[in-house]
């Protein structure tokens, strides 16, 4: 169901909206100063009853992941924030950055006093530079006020929050590739085990949480963290709250929406997005970033035998609320809840090739059958577009893709397998229309 | 000749140091900030003043910028124009506006004009997808392109 909410987005569009004074005024940073006084278990407690799923990508529940760390005992602990926002189609941690900073700030402190961190690094990537000026800006402000620094509110529990920029790699948004790179090295991720919370920024403790996934927090606690879970209408499914919805590609209104979480790809595309460009039948839709399968406009949810999928099961999958678990369960991935819409105008084969170029240029080259599977694929599919694939590389894209998935140190090769696999299966015509015909296809292009 | 910051960079250095527990944290962001002093790019003395002064070797710094997309290893024109061509924008038009950019400039992707004015050069996803199609030219995003703004925006970029 279609619930607009303004929790992270009532300042959005005012041209002081993201200043310390307008955040006060709506009742921000009350939360912090009461979060200071309370025990530390029983902050973890409410964060874990406002059930708010990483909104990086990856849907772990925050307040699970804060318990994770172990008891202070002498070494330093570490907050680490993932502004390194690089998913394809995703555009809304920079919404947060530029126009509500003290949002996020105001989280980090939580987020710190839950995990015994003093120290917090907001990753952001580099090219996002408004956003790395915001927050400066916001961190200089809540310095002066004296709600960061030695004593926060008055309390003797020191924080300290830094802005630290990447330098272009889509990968340094993998948590331990972004705690390398945090630590002056080349962005290649870790093996896990061990966590970040076991050893994490330069060996420490350290949690790593996305940008919306703390900005929220604040609400979460102003609000209680049942009542905030509540707004949901997959609080049953541990999915609560409200969320930053996006949309774009072809669509008359892209853009970022705050809604409850419960809100449809139908109600996503055709209320909030305007319906689609020049009112053309719908292609194909990616719900959340491109690492995401891509689902055909006719899909029907099949999960039988499933009680909580009961009003679900059998209906189009356009209406299937967007949740963590409710598309995980149905083989599909919520990422980062930003939608990229391709109407008929589209032609999939252009849509895969341009994928599989950024997959190619962003893997970080450690694990050979990404390194090798990735560079493959790119080269197949430039040879299906240019017309001199064989059929027989066509049927080879599932058999590479499946090489890559599970055998890498990171799930960076699951999510550059994953648009090949489904653009194979799902327009699997269309491919083999390219090589029958040498290359001419229907539409040709990718823009309307 | 060896590579020199000034007295202001120099305190920005300091003020970067303390932020990190050690010396290597501060690589990337101190390259950043030699970069912007060296008309935009790491130059082999840029390199050995990183190292020096972070008490790191060079290999590593070599390592560091050769892995991240933002370092230039040869000197860019006046302008780094980047225009986004991942799937959100090119599902908006990027390919026209890449096109456009090279029939403007007359150069190819990667290329700098004769003139040193303008680099061109493809970026993966910045962003900006609704908003699309979009580019970065140095520290700004210009979004919802046409052609026309283009020409409006590099035409204006030329002129200084």
């Amino acid at each position: 169901m279609l619930k607009r909410t303004d929790y992270l987005t009532k300042n959005y569009g005012r041209p002081d909206g993201h200043t310390l004074q307008a955040y006060e005024a709506n009742g921000g940073y009350r939360p912090v100063r009461r979060v200071l006084t309370m025990a530390r278990e029983a902050v973890i407690e409410e964060a874990k009853k406002a059930h708010i799923r990483g909104r990086g990508g990856a849907g772990f529940d925050c307040g699970t992941k804060w318990s994770f760390m172990p008891k202070p005992n002498g070494k330093p602990h570490y907050l680490v924030i993932n502004a390194d926002e690089g998913e394809p189609g995703t555009f809304k941690d920079r919404t947060i950055m530029e126009q509500n900073p003290h949002a996020i700030l105001e989280g980090c402190m939580i987020g710190c006093y839950a995990i015994g961190a003093h120290t917090c690094y907001i990753y952001v990537r580099d090219e996002l530079h408004l956003s790395k000026e915001r927050l400066w800006g916001a961190i200089r402000e809540a310095r002066s006020k004296g709600y960061l620094g030695n004593t926060p509110f008055g309390n003797n529990y020191p924080i300290d929050i830094y802005v630290h920029t990447g330098a272009g790699a889509y990968i340094c948004g993998e948590e331990t590739a972004l705690l390398n790179s945090l630590e002056g090295r080349r962005g290649e991720p870790r093996l896990k085990p061990p966590f970040p919370a076991q050893a994490g920024a330069f060996g420490f403790p350290t949690t790593v949480n996305n940008v919306e996934t703390v900005a929220i927090m604040p609400t979460a606690f102003a609000l209680g963290g049942d009542a905030f879970s509540r707004l949901s209408d997959l609080h049953a499914f541990n999915d609560g709250g409200t969320r930053l919805f996006g949309v774009s590609g072809h669509v008359k209104r892209p853009g970022i929406y705050e809604c409850a979480v419960g809100l449809t790809l139908r109600e996503l595309i055709y209320d909030l997005g305007g319906g689609i460009l020049n009112d053309r039948p719908l292609m194909g839709v990616i719900p959340g970033g491109s690492s995401c399968p891509v689902h055909l406009a006719d899909e029907i949810v099949n999960v039988p035998n499933n009680p909580k999928f009961e009003p679900y099961n059998g209906k189009p999958f356009l209406d299937l609320p967007l949740g963590v678990d409710t598309f995980r369960t149905v083989g599909s991935m919520l990422g980062t809840c930003c939608a990229i819409v391709l109407s008929d105008a589209a032609d999939p084969v252009l849509a895969m090739q341009n994928l599989m170029r950024f997959y190619k240029h962003e893997s970080c080259g450690q694990c050979t059958p990404c390194r090798e599977g990735c560079g493959w694929l790119e080269r197949l599919f430039d040879k299906v577009v240019a017309g001199t694939a064989t059929m027989q590389e066509v049927d080879q894209v599932s058999e590479i893709a499946s090489n890559i998935t599970g055998n890498t140190i990171c799930a960076f090769g699951d999510g550059a397998a994953q648009p090949a696999l489904s653009f194979i299966r799902k327009y699997r015509k269309n491919f083999e229309d390219y090589v029958e015909n040498r290359g001419r296809s229907q539409t040709g292009k990718l823009h309307p | 000749m060896a590579f020199v910051l000034s007295e202001a960079h120099e305190r920005e250095l300091a003020d970067i140091l303390a932020r990190y527990p050690n010396k290597m944290a501060a690589c990337i962001p101190a390259l950043h900030l030699c970069q912007n002093a060296n008309d935009n790019w790491v130059s082999p003395e840029v390199i050995q003043f990183v190292s020096e002064r972070l008490e790191l070797p060079a290999a590593h710094v070599q390592g560091v910028v050769t892995f991240y997309t933002l370092f230039n290893q040869h000197r860019p024109g006046k302008h780094q124009v980047w225009v986004c061509r991942t799937l959100s924008c090119a599902l908006r038009g990027s390919d026209a506006i890449l096109d456009h950019c090279q029939r403007r400039l007359g150069v190819g992707i990667g290329q700098t004009t004769a003139d040193g004015k303008f680099t061109l050069r493809t970026a993966e996803c910045l962003a900006s997808c609704g908003t699309a199609p979009m580019m970065q030219v140095d520290k700004t995003y210009y979004e919802n392109l046409t052609p026309e703004k283009v020409d409006e925006i590099l035409a204006g970029l030329s002129r200084d």
